[in-house]
């Protein structure tokens, strides 16, 4: 609940009155107003500049400095005032949280400042408004990266003995810069690449003749010099990458990455080569293989940031490529089939096909023009003019588009992924605070229940749970309650209801298994029955089962009481305390009665219903020695 | 009622200046010019008119006024505020009867002298005055009396503020269930409807509806 509408309460609270007559059950009651104090006007003394609010405002948010009693201590006996020696600025903003339920972020107040503050009013800064959320994530994100270079460039420096030597390895493969090895390394491998690459290249040169045979290739005339090369290089590689699957911190994810399989392609030929033996049929296909050490090239991309730009930015923009593949494919395919037709007639035309005169289509639309195919037909050179201008058109058009699309594209994307994370941030947080005010009903409940636990015990030593809800709080607490028992049914979280589901489908009464049960659990359940005579200012808690689940395991089954309807079932619980003589209006008494479970007498009458009864009894909880006074009966 | 409703229109001022570009300024202007302010009326009169001390009706009015800078809440405004307070369910539906039993005069809008009215009936008003008004609530129609149909409506307006996540389970015939239990309490003769003076009666005489409207005495 924002506290902003904390002042609706009262309004939220007199809305039930249209609950009460259809309620069968009577009503909670009502948390005491204990300190009916005039609201008052208190001064906060900033570095000077005085604020002035009223005391309730600040006491909404009971959990930060200004809402708690921590502000007593900035008290300034001789002024009367509060005195904090802060920026006047910053606490501008801190207090309109106060007033309005919305924090914001001022643009000009430097982001370590304005944290600094917030630390001190104990707020945090999750709850910043929509509205200013994203500039102070951003200014916080660009401040922490500034931290974290400061704090590299001082890494890079010193020694860093923690790193393994895996890790050592693997820093300096990716960042050549880091040590000399690791530069040394870099430049090795970037020129046996080079060297590979070249070798390839020269080894298809014609070398001059030998005396007594036609011209032969560099490759076939110096064979050995450039297997050894080849070796050479190969090894290198070979080495380079055990290394690096070894380094590797994800062995699995490295053998999947692009560039691995690279080396591993660069590679493969001259290994498969040297297995296979010179048969005359396979080695037709070993010399097909030699093709593939032309990617050696791409090996370079580890060595220049560019080319993995281009890749990336070639792979973003697949789908634009893709259309204007189509675009062209469809452009050609026309072209084609009308030139085919065109020249039919023309003896001795090179257009003996359709997917003959795709070359030509293409060779034209490029504005290529080889001419070993042209038209001689009229109609042909017609036809033939009109597709090399619709050429220029199809095929210029685009690619500025395209380039543009690269840039758009490659901004577009970063920019669509920052707001796509801070979205689903944002939503989380709102959730979070929805499940956050629910949940605190429902935990307030349970602590209720474990106060009257402890109660029962008769040690109230530990006081629970720290957190006394304010008053606005357990007014809110109290208008859900009377909700549920207008209603009579509960409020409960996902998992138990979840859990609920399942169990109800599993319809499980054995009433054999109760007396096991029971003589099972040294440890039995309280029912917080005995609504003692003690006015807690939290409501009434009934003994939910499934917040008596979550708390220890239940042992409780109920008897359905004979004139109970199919209707709802209530919870007749605390209800049927005698001390308050309420007596249960409620159509469906349920009763749960008990049983001796250890060998201390009975105290209790019943309380909660609860559902079947669990199929597993759960661990016992550190509910401590709760004194089992509690009485179960099985029976259905 | 005193209450001045002042219009902004910023179109006079506008067409004084000629300033006003047709092409570019459309939409933004329908915002603006529908901006009411709207101040109630002064605090003795209300103090006559209400139950309420001078400090209550203060610390109202600032909760009011928070909320609602214009001065009056539409029905959007007020399902909005209301939904805060129950964040499993879903309370649209009751707050829109809600809404319609504080907008006495049913201009689709609730100012401060409504909202403290309702409030001065609930909170200070004698029992028979709260039950009053509760009839006044359930009967949809204001035709005097409340048939099966309105009050399952209203019932199944206050299980849906229950949300999906209860123990036991929500059914589907619930509020009907609970209307047919309704009924048979309140209606005493039978007639399928429940009169006012049959709606007083019963709940006159039933003791936990007695009590639970003294839990009104101290909200404020």
């Amino acid at each position: 609940m924002a506290a902003g509408v904390a002042a609706w309460l009262p309004f939220a609270r007199a809305a039930a009155i249209g609950w009460m007559p259809v309620a069968n059950c009577p009503m909670p009651l009502a948390p005491a107003d204990k300190s009916k104090r005039q609201d008052e006007l208190i001064v906060l003394n900033v570095s000077g500049r005085r604020f002035e609010t009223w005391r309730t405002t600040l006491e909404r948010y009971p959990d930060t400095l200004l809402g708690s009693t921590e502000k007593e201590f900035f008290f300034n006996e001789d002024t009367k005032e509060y005195f904090f020696d802060r920026d006047p600025e910053v606490f501008r903003c801190v207090l309109n949280f106060y007033r309005t339920g919305k924090l914001h972020y001022p643009r000009y107040e430097c982001i370590s400042a304005y944290d600094d503050e917030l630390a001190f009013y104990g707020i945090l800064p999750e709850i910043i408004g929509d509205c200013c959320y994203e500039e102070y994530k951003d200014r916080k994100r660009e401040n922490a990266e500034r931290l974290q270079d400061d704090l590299d460039s001082e890494n890079n420096q010193e020694s860093m003995p923690s790193l393994s030597f895996r890790q050592t390895m693997w820093r300096a493969f990716e960042n050549p810069h880091t040590s000399t090895m690791a530069l040394v390394f870099y430049y090795v491998t970037g020129f046996f690449i080079a060297v590979s690459v070249i070798t390839n290249v020269v080894e298809t040169v014609p070398c001059g003749t030998v005396p007594g045979s036609k011209e032969l290739p560099c490759g076939e005339r110096y064979s050995v010099a450039f297997f050894c090369l080849d070796t050479a290089c190969v090894m290198i590689f070979t080495v380079e990458y055990l290394l690096r699957l070894f380094a590797a911190p994800s062995r699995y994810r490295f053998i999947r990455s692009v560039m691995s399989i690279i080396d591993v392609v660069a590679i493969m030929p001259y290994y498969i080569g040297l297995v296979m033996t010179n048969n005359e049929d396979v080695s037709g296909a070993f010399v097909t293989l030699r093709v593939f050490r032309v990617f050696r090239i791409f090996k370079f991309s580890r060595h220049s940031q560019g080319l993995r730009i281009l890749g990336y930015t070639l792979k973003s923009c697949a789908s634009e490529l893709g259309f204007l593949l189509f675009s062209l494919t469809m452009a050609i395919i026309i072209f084609a089939t009308v030139m085919f037709y065109a020249e039919k007639g023309s003896s001795a035309s090179k257009f003996t096909s359709i997917p003959a005169s795709f070359w030509y289509t293409i060779v034209t639309m490029t504005t290529l023009g080889y001419g070993d195919m042209v038209p001689k037909t009229i109609a042909g050179k017609i036809f033939g003019s009109i597709c090399s201008l619709s050429g220029v058109l199809v095929i210029a058009l685009p690619v500025p588009v395209i380039v543009s699309n690269f840039s758009r594209i490659y901004h577009q994307n970063q920019r669509a992924d920052k707001r796509r994370a801070q979205k689903k941030a944002r939503l989380a947080r709102i959730r979070v605070a929805k499940t956050g005010s629910s949940n605190a009903y429902l935990h307030s409940k349970r602590n209720g229940l474990l106060n009257e636990a402890l109660e029962l015990m008769g040690t109230p030593e530990e006081e629970h749970a720290g957190k006394t809800t304010s008053l606005i709080e357990s007014q809110h607490h109290h208008l859900l309650h009377c909700l549920e028992k207008t209603t009579n049914h509960e409020f409960i979280d996902e998992q138990m209801y979840e859990q609920n589901c399942m169990e109800s489908s599993m319809q499980n009464y054995p009433s054999t298994r109760s007396p096991s049960l029971s003589s099972h659990q040294g440890l039995t359940t309280t029912c917080c029955s005995r609504r003692s005579k003690k006015t807690t200012h939290l409501p009434n808690s009934n003994l939910p089962a499934t917040r008596l689940r979550s708390m220890q395991e239940l042992s409780t089954i109920h008897i359905q009481g004979s004139e109970q309807p199919s209707l709802t079932t209530s919870r007749s619980s605390l209800n049927l305390k005698a001390d308050d003589g309420l007596r249960p209006n409620c159509k469906t008494s349920q009763i749960t009665t008990a049983i001796i479970s250890i060998p201390t007498p009975p105290a209790l009458t019943p309380e909660g219903e609860s559902r079947p009864p669990p199929t597993s009894p759960g661990p016992n909880t550190n509910i401590p020695a709760i004194a089992s006074n509690v009485v179960k009966v099985s029976a259905l | 009622m005193r209450g001045q409703g002042r219009k902004e229109s910023l179109s006079d001022s506008r067409d004084l200046d000629g300033s006003y570009d047709q092409l570019t300024d459309s939409v933004e202007d329908e915002f603006e010019l529908a901006t009411v302010c709207h101040r109630p009326e002064g605090l003795e009169q209300l103090q006559e008119q209400t139950k309420f001390t001078r400090k209550e009706l203060q610390v109202l009015y600032r909760g009011f006024k928070n909320e609602c800078p214009s001065g009056i809440v539409n029905e959007e405004n007020f399902k909005q505020i209301y939904s805060q307070f129950f964040p499993q369910g879903d309370s649209s539906t009751y707050a829109t009867f809600l809404f319609n039993a504080f907008d006495t005069n049913h201009d689709g809008s609730v100012d401060f002298e409504d909202f403290v009215a309702g409030l001065s009936v609930i909170l200070r008003g004698s029992i028979d005055d709260r039950l009053n008004w509760a009839f006044n609530l359930y009967d949809l129609n204001k035709d005097g009396c409340i048939t099966k149909e309105e009050m399952l409506d209203i019932m199944k307006s206050i299980y849906d503020m229950m949300g999906k996540y209860t123990y036991p389970a929500l059914r589907e015939e619930a509020p009907r269930e609970h209307v047919e239990s309704f009924f048979q309490k309140m209606d005493r003769n039978k007639d399928g409807v429940v009169t006012i003076e049959e709606f007083i009666e019963s709940c006159q005489k039933d003791e936990n509806i007695m009590r639970s409207m003294q839990l009104f005495d101290n909200v404020i």
